[in-house]
Order: structure tokens, then sequence, then C-alpha cells
């Protein structure tokens, strides 16, 4: 609950309640199965308004990938990588890579990074072969 | 378009470093003598058109200038707004709701040192991007710009040098303008060995960060006949945009250009190859690739390899980024309205030592957001 104030977005909630015990979840229309994120009130496909929270896999593909050079962050040293990985599930997000490098087309797995008053992050790693 | 419109008067702020105005005096200035190039009078201004000029910018700039319009537009499309309020303004003229349209802009930014890579802290709004995408170090908006690139790459094998191409070209256009702020030599080689910012971009792909801006006013035929310098008629106008968050741009090598591109020319009633001048928004070398592929200028894919014979360049089939553009000549925070006054000076053959040869009709084509909006304009001399 906590973490959950620090958060000045209800709609969001669900998807940090998830993350505060490593489960990475999107929103799954109860009509057509569609998988969505970020959060909206009803399914981009299809429009029905029956959403749920599911946890996904945690697995996906590195969509597109760039390495940063510039420090924006204290806690983030460059060089970095910020990608965009599409879920197993559907949906698409921004992500960081952790551990060795990735390319496009690469197979990554959900890892979480902690985070000081905040609920961990998600991050993705290279799935091992 | 049922009753032909022009863009009567142009003019830039003061650019590079303004150090001794405020945006206010620079938007006032460039007014003036826009209002001198159409023949017209400030208090003639019954439409006001700004982006980034603050708070209810529309309102500030009316009162600073002493005016009260009877059409207001705000609306914040980023860089590309100017083009698109090119094309509200049309809508607005047409609907008999105002007859002579301001459209104005000024930034200090490199002055303010406004610029910041981090994404800023969050404004006004949901700040879905300050939970999702900001804590990851993504910079703003380079990196979004950067993993664009990143995927056109992959997909269609573009490469840097290619990518090095339109920075190249745009440099050698802003030898030929006094005005503008890079002048120096620019080599592919250089490019290529450019510091790298957030791959696969690097120093060079990235636009210059300066003050700037201006003025242009679109009025009718009309109005358009006491103007002092030859009115430029607009053939067509369209905006789009397709996303906020990159995580939900549909394909990231589609901009929004593909709807506003087709549509404009089809307004217009033209195609792309009856351009003579082409102002394509470059705020990063991946932005002048996806326009030239999805305003129709070469297949979808094919934009690295169209581009590598120097069509760009001065004397190349489609001379593109004439000022020197973002990269080279003055990039104010939002681009849009100086591809505007660069495409009029080209089509009334006052480009100096740039100008380009009989160019009779001329694309300006804003980009803004994350690549997230687009706006096109087709101009002609009559
Ligand atoms: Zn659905």
């Amino acid at each position: 609950m906590s973490d959950r104030m620090q958060i000045d977005d209800p709609v969001l909630w669900p998807y940090w309640e998830g993350a505060q015990r490593r489960a990475l979840l999107v929103q799954r229309c109860q009509a057509c199965g569609h998988h969505q994120h970020y959060p909206r009130p009803f399914c981009l496909e299809c429009d029905a308004d029956t959403l749920e929270w599911v946890e996904t896999k945690g697995h996906g593909t590195v969509h597109s990938v760039t390495t940063v050079h510039v420090q924006l962050l204290p806690e983030l040293k460059p060089p970095y990588q910020v990608a965009l990985i599409d879920l197993d599930e559907g949906p698409r997000l921004v992500t960081g890579i952790d551990g060795t490098p990735c390319a496009i087309g690469d197979r990554v797995t959900v890892t979480w990074r902690e985070r000081e008053g905040l609920p961990p992050l998600p991050n993705f790693t290279k799935a091992a072969p | 378009m049922p009753a032909p419109l022009y863009i009567t008067g142009v003019a830039e702020t003061a650019l590079g470093e303004v150090p001794h105005e405020n945006e206010l005096s620079m938007v006032a200035k460039a007014t003036r003598e826009a209002l001198a190039e159409a023949g017209l009078k400030r208090r003639d201004i019954d439409g006001l058109f700004v982006n980034y000029m603050g708070e209810e910018g529309s309102v500030q700039v009316a009162e600073y200038l002493g005016i009260q319009p009877r059409f207001s537009d705000s609306s914040d499309l980023g860089g590309a707004a100017f083009e698109a309020q090119v094309h509200h303004a049309i809508a607005a003229i047409q609907a008999g709701f105002c007859e002579v349209a301001l459209i104005a802009y000024a930034s200090r930014q490199r002055s303010r040192r406004a610029r910041s890579l981090s994404g800023g802290a969050p404004a006004m709004g949901v700040p879905i991007m300050h939970q999702l995408e900001v804590p990851y170090g993504l910079p703003s908006p380079i990196g979004r710009y950067a993993l664009i690139a990143a995927r056109h790459m992959h997909q269609y094998g573009t490469t840097r040098a290619q990518l090095a191409e339109i920075a190249v070209a745009a440099r050698l256009w802003a030898q030929k303008n006094p005005k503008a702020w890079s002048r120096d030599p620019l080599t592919i080689e250089d490019c290529l060995n450019a510091r790298p910012i957030s791959e696969p971009l690097h120093r060079n792909d990235i636009c210059l960060v300066t003050d700037g801006g201006g003025a242009c006013i679109v009025t009718t035929a009309e109005r358009a006949r006491d103007a002092a310098k030859k009115p430029i008629r607009i053939l067509g106008a369209a905006e789009s945009h397709t996303h906020w968050h990159i995580s939900q741009m549909k394909d990231l090598t589609i901009s929004a250009a593909a709807k506003s591109g087709p549509e404009a020319f089809a307004m217009a009633g033209i195609t792309p190859a009856d351009v003579d001048i082409l102002q394509p928004y470059d705020s990063f070398t991946i932005t002048v690739l996806l326009a030239l592929e999805d305003l129709g200028f070469c297949k979808k894919g094919e934009g690295g390899a169209f581009i590598e014979s120097g069509v760009l360049r001065p004397g190349g089939k489609l001379p593109s980024m004439t000022s020197g553009g973002g990269l080279s000549y003055n990039h104010p925070g939002a681009l849009g309205l100086m591809l505007l006054i660069e495409a009029v000076r080209q089509l009334r053959g006052e480009a100096g030592e740039r100008q380009v040869p009989n160019a009779k009709i001329g694309v300006a084509h804003g980009v803004g957001g994350l690549l997230s909006t687009a706006g096109t304009v087709i101009l002609a001399r009559e």
C-alpha cells in the first residue's frame, strides 16, 4: 500500500502491485482474448469493457533496441540498452536490457530491477539458448 | 479546395543565439516583417495560430500583439503544428471564421539551455510515460528515433552511411545559406566517426539546438492582392498522428506521413513526381528517410538506396532541406514554421545562392513529438 500511494495513477496500480510480487501483468479482453498494455477501460480490438489483469509468461522477442551513451539517470551508467520487446502474449513495451547486450530478434526473459521506494521495474535479459 | 488561399508573408525571427529578446518580442518583430510582405496591417489579423508560446499561447501572443482574434488555435502537434495549422487555417478561412491568419512561433531554447534528454519532470496530464518509459533511461526524444532507425536498418538493410548522406546534403545546402548555424565541411566519414548518442544515431544524425522562430500569413486571394511580394498558393494540406508512447506506434517504419502525404497530394491534385523542392523535417536523419518513403518519393524500405546517389543535395533531382535544415541551418525546438518559410522563399525565387532554378512546386513536411505527428503542406508559384 505504501508503494501504491507513491504512484499517482490508480489505473496502473494493478500493474505495479504485480511488479511488487515480480509478476508482469497486462490486460486481457475476456470477450476476444486480446492482450493490451498499457491498460485502458476497453479493448482496443473489439471495444468490450470486460478486461482482466493476467500474468504474462515473461517471455518476448526484441523488436528494436538502442544503446545509450549518455547518462540520464544516476542509477544507469552508460552504455546501456533500452529495447522494445514484443511479449509472447502480444503487447509491445519499452524495457531495459540487463546483462549481455541484445540484438533485434533475440529471445528475452523478464528480470526485475530493484528500486528505492518504488516497485521493482521489469527489465529483460537474453534468454538461455 | 473551393477558393484558393495564399501565403502572402513570411519572416524569420533572429536566429542562432538571441540574448537580447524574449520569445514574444521575437514573434512580434517577425510578424511585422511578414505583414509588410503581405501588405496588411496588424489589426487585419483575425485568426491566430501558435504553438509552444506558453500556457494558452495564442492568448498570450494576441495580447502582446495588441489584437483580438476571432479564431484562435494553440494546438500542440509538436514540430508539425505549423503545417497542421496551415491545414486548420484553410478550414477556418473557408468556413468564414477568419480571413487573415497569422501562424507564429519563437523559442530561445539555446539561450535558456532548455533542452534535456531525460524527458523532464511530469507535466500536466496522466504521466503514463513517467511510469513506463522514463525509468529505463530512454533519451527523449532521440531514443525513440533511435529505436525507429534500428528497426528500419534491420528490416530494410538501411545503413548508417545512407543516413549520413542526409546530414551531408543538409550541410552542403547550409554552406549556401549565410544564416545557417553550421557551415563547416562535413563528410560521410565524419558522420560515421562521430560520437554515438543513442545507437544507431550518432552526433551528426541529430539536429541543432538554436534560438529562432518566425511568422507566416495565410489569407484569401482578395486579401493577397495587396501583397508586396509574390503570393504563394496553398495547393493542399493535411495532418495526422500515430502514437505518443513509442510502444504504441503500430509499425516503427511507417510514420503519420503515410496518411498526411497522400491526403495533401490528393487535395493538390499532383503527385510526388511533380515536386521541385522538398522541405522535410530533419530533426534526425531517420525523420527524413521515413518522410521520403511515406510521402511517396520512393517505395517503403527503399529510402536508403534512393538518397545514396545524392538526390537531396544541391543539383540533385529532389533538392531537400535547402536552407540547411534543422541539421545545419537552425532548429529552434520546433522546425515546422522554418520549413514553410524556406519553401515560400524558394518558390518566390528569392533564396539567393541556394535558389533552386525554376522551383514551382514545393512541399513543407512537419514532424513532431516522438515521430508521432505529421503535417504536409503543398505550395505552388502560380
Ligand atoms: Zn476484445
